[in-house]
């Protein structure tokens, strides 16, 4: 770990200057990404800026009928808000399958969603990594990428985002609010938060150095059923090889409306327009099924040990959308 | 739940005292409230931190190395590489002329330019903190000229050599009869390979240690299982008489054998402290223990079983290509544990290596069974498919009389009672035995079950126990409790003993300084070192009781000693009675004290004339997933027979931690090598995974309890690492009769089921 500055922000105006102010300086809010990402000096600040006692820790009703999450709230009090529960059971639904209690009480909302990914060559500092270092290459590519990403892909990187609540978000229409080092705000759909890699791996998210989250905003909860489905390799504290976020609104025997995002697969939250096409207006039941699944994983790329995902991906689309139509 | 059940004829050498009483653990209390004191947690007001530098590449040569910017870092003390380590003896050869200096021979570090493996130590910075020296090794830069290095096995098979015996010195070979022939000649066969990876211990606490000198001794706090070994092979390292080294190791937080030789933590925290004339204290961080404390190697397993139609063994065939080392070989005994399992005129177990450029594997818990009979237990299950008859059936009717290929009797043996026992609480009948019928909902459910065998081993210790005026009495040895309830089990061997309560009974334990036992491994422990209490306690009664009957202020003045007991904190002979301390009171205000010991090894006379192990059976349900392919546990049985039950409590624990094991095993644990650089890819607990609690069903464990006089005077067995053993091919028979997907890759990832399954519809 490389030795770092420490100040303990008085408010979001303050920690967004004071971010901005030095180019090696960063945020920190719950550290359970940050700081292992530092003792492995993979993150290297100079500065942190700490931003866990901001009173940004509420939830709130909006006039639009949503709810607008604070930045800080912890991943295990959004879990367990009734608010949440009962209008955006996803999302709840999603948390609980991520990482462990221990690090949901710690783990706050915007650092959940800016975690980076757990590829295990990005992990170990004498590995090539486009990531880490840009221009080094890439390890996983033809290493070991049974984690790795199978859509939005490049050849400068296949890492997946690895965050269940992103996912979550996405099939919600969720939107961040930011606050700039000069003062203003900004909305970004969640869906525009993070960028593809692209040849810049390494560049992560549409934020600007000093930009702060704020809060989440969810719009009025759609109506139909919602399901985060994950599938992993042990039954809890695992990142997801495939999750699928839905939210369904079934008219009759038909599909009025679907929302799907998947995780695991991607280097960011992917929602999957095609497949939400497919299903507007189609019966609730196979063959619509199979072909919103088909949809969803179309030009999807194996590298290799994750190859399986594809059809893991078209499996789980399936099965979620089985369950999400079932008569409660 | 557990439940002992004792057979009818319940021998009168098993005692109601104490003994076999499910006590709870006396260093509990300590544990939960952080008062027992860990090797990295002794408070050294001047002690100062390593960092452990790793090689970047896994083979080559060091070209430079240039730490002048680490050195002039604040805070850094010394910065040690091979250029200025002090100097140790030669690593030596790949193969020790015998089997007990594999764990003391000198293991040398920073001794050389030489890189023999990705992450192994190329500096050592010491500094006042630990964040300063970790920061501080990021500033040195090390050039290498790289080697290419060599890490596949399944593609190199034909490259394999027969190494001179297996680990614990067991032959390499076994064949009797003419298996070819019979197995050519079978009408009903399996064939099958099977293919077990990398996996690590990866206990709870890492290694660590911290190094104190006075003058030229050396004090180890340490987390060690074997402490003479430790000690031996720390002085040899440092090329010293093991007399100026102690080893201090009273609390441990997990072993599973990466903790019987010393490590880059000890032998480097030692070499610093001596620079430094300073108390020095290094740990291995979680990832750096990946390559630098110890693996189970990568194997691949033939299976050849021939059968007549009535399910008659004709022939049995195992062999198995392991990675190794090549500048220090490790064979896992992985088909010796066939040798005694069945019966079978024609057998052939063979253990062949093929060298890799990686650290030395080491001893992980069940060293041969656990890759062992993961493969042959599932080779079973697929015979007994073949021959259309229950897996447990095939089983019972392939019991040996005798030991198949030692030919001598066994001293107990309850496998088929414990299959036949566990199939009835099981709910065995309710298995289909054809797989893929059972569903519920989504999920399939499928019944597997395994055999489960481990040799009983009893190693040379010596105890000394004390009992003072007060009739408080202490034992001391230098044995080590790895969390498996040492303390308990002897503070109940003395207890019972000496007649007095728990409360009145202290055990010392993880001081070189104590008597000598043979630690904590191969499942002997209790064994072991229990044996050598029971025979102090003996000596020490012998004592008290002489002391009575020859003192003149003895209330037992001139008493009878046959008959005599020790009950109830009281001294009883000829009729008469004293309490224990008043009697010491008043015959030996200053205490007695007495030692006992037990011989150890195949020496013994019991050894060699009978087969020693426990045995077992497993069974396991699980759920799969019919679309995704997850598995999931649903529920585990284990039925034991395993000698005189110590103390059930910390009996079942060993039980449940070695199903955890075979859950692991079948469905999470390996470790990646990546053949291009040589290092192994998910090296922490995130991506390595071994079960969390939600993997962990509801387990049920029954010991089905025996007395084996042979075993030792206690008449218990080895139960350590029983529990691993075919648990693993339990839950993989489970997953066939689920899904009819026979994977031979472990673990049962679901991407390796996934293509088996059918596309069913929703
Ligand atoms: C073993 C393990 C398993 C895990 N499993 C899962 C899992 O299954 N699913 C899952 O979703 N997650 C999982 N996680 C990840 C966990 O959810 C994240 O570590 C956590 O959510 C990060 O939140 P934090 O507040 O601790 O972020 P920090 O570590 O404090 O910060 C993370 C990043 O966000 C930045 N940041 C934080 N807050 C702001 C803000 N308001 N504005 C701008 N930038 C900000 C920081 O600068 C930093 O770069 C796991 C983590 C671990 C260690
Ligand atoms: S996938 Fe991305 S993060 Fe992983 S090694 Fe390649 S560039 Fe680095």
């Amino acid at each position: 770990m490389q030795p770092f500055t420490y100040e303990r922000a008085g408010s979001v105006r303050a920690a967004a200057a004071a971010v901005a102010a030095k180019p090696e300086a960063k945020f920190i809010s719950g550290g359970t990404n940050l700081l292992d990402l530092m003792k492995l000096e993979i993150e290297r600040p100079t500065h942190l800026v700490d931003i866990s006692r901001l009173p940004l820790d509420r939830i709130e009703e909006t006039p639009e009928g949503g709810l607008r999450i604070g930045a800080q709230v912890r991943n295990s009090d959004l879990a367990a808000d009734l608010r949440v529960r009962s209008r955006y059971p996803v999302l709840s639904q999603a948390l609980l399958a991520g990482a462990s209690g221990q690090i949901r009480n710690k783990a706050s909302t915007a650092g959940n969603l800016l975690q980076r990914t757990r590829c295990p060559y990005f992990y170990d500092r004498n590995m090539p990594c486009n990531k880490r270092e840009p221009g080094s290459g890439c390890a996983a590519l033809e290493g070991f990428n049974r984690m790795h990403a199978v859509l939005g892909a490049s050849e400068a990187c296949i890492a997946v985002h690895p965050s269940d609540l992103a996912v979550a978000m996405a099939a919600l229409d969720a939107e961040v609010e930011t606050s700039l080092p000069e003062g203003t705000t900004r909305t970004i759909p969640i869906v525009d938060l993070h960028r593809l890699p692209a040849s810049t791996p390494h560049v992560e998210t549409t934020l600007g150095h000093g930009e702060m989250i704020t809060a989440v905003t969810l719009p009025p909860p759609p109506s139909g059923r919602q399901l985060y489905r994950k599938v992993r390799d042990r039954a809890s504290y695992a990142f997801a090889l495939v999750s699928v976020a839905a939210v369904v609104e079934k008219n009759g025997v038909r599909i009025r409306r679907a929302r799907i995002a998947m995780g695991g697969v991607a280097p960011k939250p992917w929602r999957t327009l095609e497949a939400e096409y497919v299903l507007a207006g189609a019966e609730a039941a196979d063959p619509a099924f199979s072909e919103a699944a088909e949809s969803a994983l179309a030009g999807a790329v194996g590298r290799g040990s994750n190859d399986f995902k594809i059809p893991l991906a078209k499996r789980t689309i399936r099965q979620t959308l089985a369950a999400a139509v079932e008569d409660a | 739940m557990t439940e002992i059940m004792t057979p009818q004829n319940r021998s009168s050498e098993i005692s109601n005292g104490l003994i076999g009483q499910p006590i709870a653990r006396v260093d509990g209390p300590l544990k939960v409230t952080g008062r027992a004191t860990y090797a990295y947690e002794h408070a050294m007001n001047e002690a100062a931190y390593g960092y452990i530098l790793g090689a970047a590449i896994a083979k080559g040569r060091i070209v430079e190395i240039d730490s002048a910017e680490a050195e002039q870092a604040p805070g850094v003390l010394h910065v040690m590489t091979y250029r200025n380590a002090p100097a140790q003896p030669e690593f030596g050869p790949a193969v020790t002329p015998t089997v007990p200096e594999v764990f003391t021979r000198a293991r040398p570090m920073l001794n050389s330019d030489r890189v023999r493996f990705y992450d192994e130590p190329v500096a050592l910075v010491v500094s006042e903190t630990l964040e300063a020296a970790r920061a501080a090794a990021g500033l040195i830069r090390v050039r290498y000229e790289e080697e290419r290095g060599v890490f596949d096995l399944p593609d190199r098979l034909a490259e394999a050599y027969t190494p001179g015996r297996t680990n614990a010195g067991f032959e390499t070979d076994s064949a009797i009869g003419d298996f070819d022939r019979a197995f050519a000649a079978s009408p009903v066969k399996v064939d099958a390979t099977y293919r077990t990876p990398y996996q690590h211990h990866n206990p709870m606490e890492p290694h660590a240690t911290l190094a104190v000198w006075s003058g030229d001794e050396v004090t180890i706090y340490t987390s060690a299982q074997t402490l003479a070994n430790f000690r031996a092979g720390l002085a040899s390292t440092l090329d010293i008489p093991p007399e100026r080294v102690r080893i201090v190791s009273p609390f441990i937080g997990g072993g599973f054998g990466s903790k019987l030789i010393v490590h880059p933590d000890t032998v480097l925290a030692a070499l610093a402290a001596k620079v430094l004339r300073r108390p020095v204290k290094v740990a291995l961080t979680r990832q750096q223990m990946f390559a630098n404390a110890g693996h189970r190697a990568e194997m691949v397993q033939q299976v050849r079983l021939g059968a007549d139609r009535d399910g008659r063994l004709t022939s049995i065939g195992h062999d198995v290509w392991s990675a190794t080392s090549g500048f220090e070989e490790f064979c896992e005994q992985t088909a010796v544990f066939a040798r005694s399992l069945y019966a079978s005129p024609n057998r052939l177990t063979r253990h062949r290596l093929v060298p890799v450029d990686l650290n030395r594997g080491e001893w992980m818990r069940s060293p041969g069974e656990a890759p062992g009979m993961l493969a042959f237990e599932c080779a079973m299950d697929e015979l007994a498919e073949r021959l259309g008859h229950d897996p447990i059936e095939l089983r019972i009717r392939n019991e040996p009389a005798d030991d198949p290929e030692r030919g001598v009797p066994f001293s107990t043996r309850n496998l088929v009672a414990c299959m036949r026992e566990g199939a009835r609480r099981f709910g065995w009948e309710r298995r289909n035995p054809t797989p893929g019928r059972i569903r519920e909902g989504r999920n399939l459910i499928g019944y597997g079950m395994a055999a489960a065998i481990r040799p009983n081993y009893i190693g040379a210790a010596t105890a000394r126990v004390a009992i003072d005026a007060n009739g408080r009495v202490t034992a001391h040895l230098d044995m080590t409790d790895i969390g498996t309830g040492t303390y308990t089990i002897l503070t109940q061997i003395a207890a019972e003993n000496l007649g007095v309560p728990v409360a009145a009974v202290k055990v010392e334990l993880g001081d070189s300084r104590f008597p000598r036992t043979a630690g904590s491994g191969g499942s002997w422990g209790a064994a072991s070192a229990g044996s050598a209490l029971h025979v102090a306690c003996g000596a020490l009664k012998e004592k008290i009781m002489e002391a009575a009957r020859s003192d003149d202020r003895s209330p037992l003045r001139d008493a009878d000693i046959a008959g005599a007991s020790f009950v109830g904190g009281e001294v009883r002979l000829g009729g008469r009675s004293a309490k224990l301390a008043d009697l010491i009171g008043s015959v030996a205000p200053d205490g007695l004290e007495a030692t006992g010991s037990i011989a150890g090894g195949r020496n013994t006379e019991t050894y060699s004339s009978y087969s020693q192990h426990s045995y077992g059976a497993h069974f396991a349900e699980v759920a799969v997933d019919c679309d995704t392919g997850e598995i999931r546990m649903r529920r585990t049985l284990s039925v034991i027979g395993a000698g005189r039950i110590l103390n059930p409590k910390t009996a079942r624990s060993q039980i449940l931690g070695g199903m955890t094991w075979g859950i692991g095993a079948a469905l999470m644990e390996e470790t990646v090598l990546d053949p291009r650089y040589g290092h192994f890819v998910n090296r922490d607990l995130a991506e390595y995974h071994v079960p969390v609690n939600s993997d962990v069903p509801e387990m049920e464990v029954v010991f089905l309890e025996e007395y084996d006089g042979k075993a030792n005077p206690l008449g218990s067995k080895g139960l350590g690492e029983l529990g691993v053993c075919g648990a693993g091919a339990a839950i993989a028979n489970a997953i066939y009769n689920a899904t009819g997907v026979r994977v031979r890759e472990f673990p049962i990832t679901l991407d390796k089921l996934l293509p088996g399954l059918p596309a069913t519809a929703i």
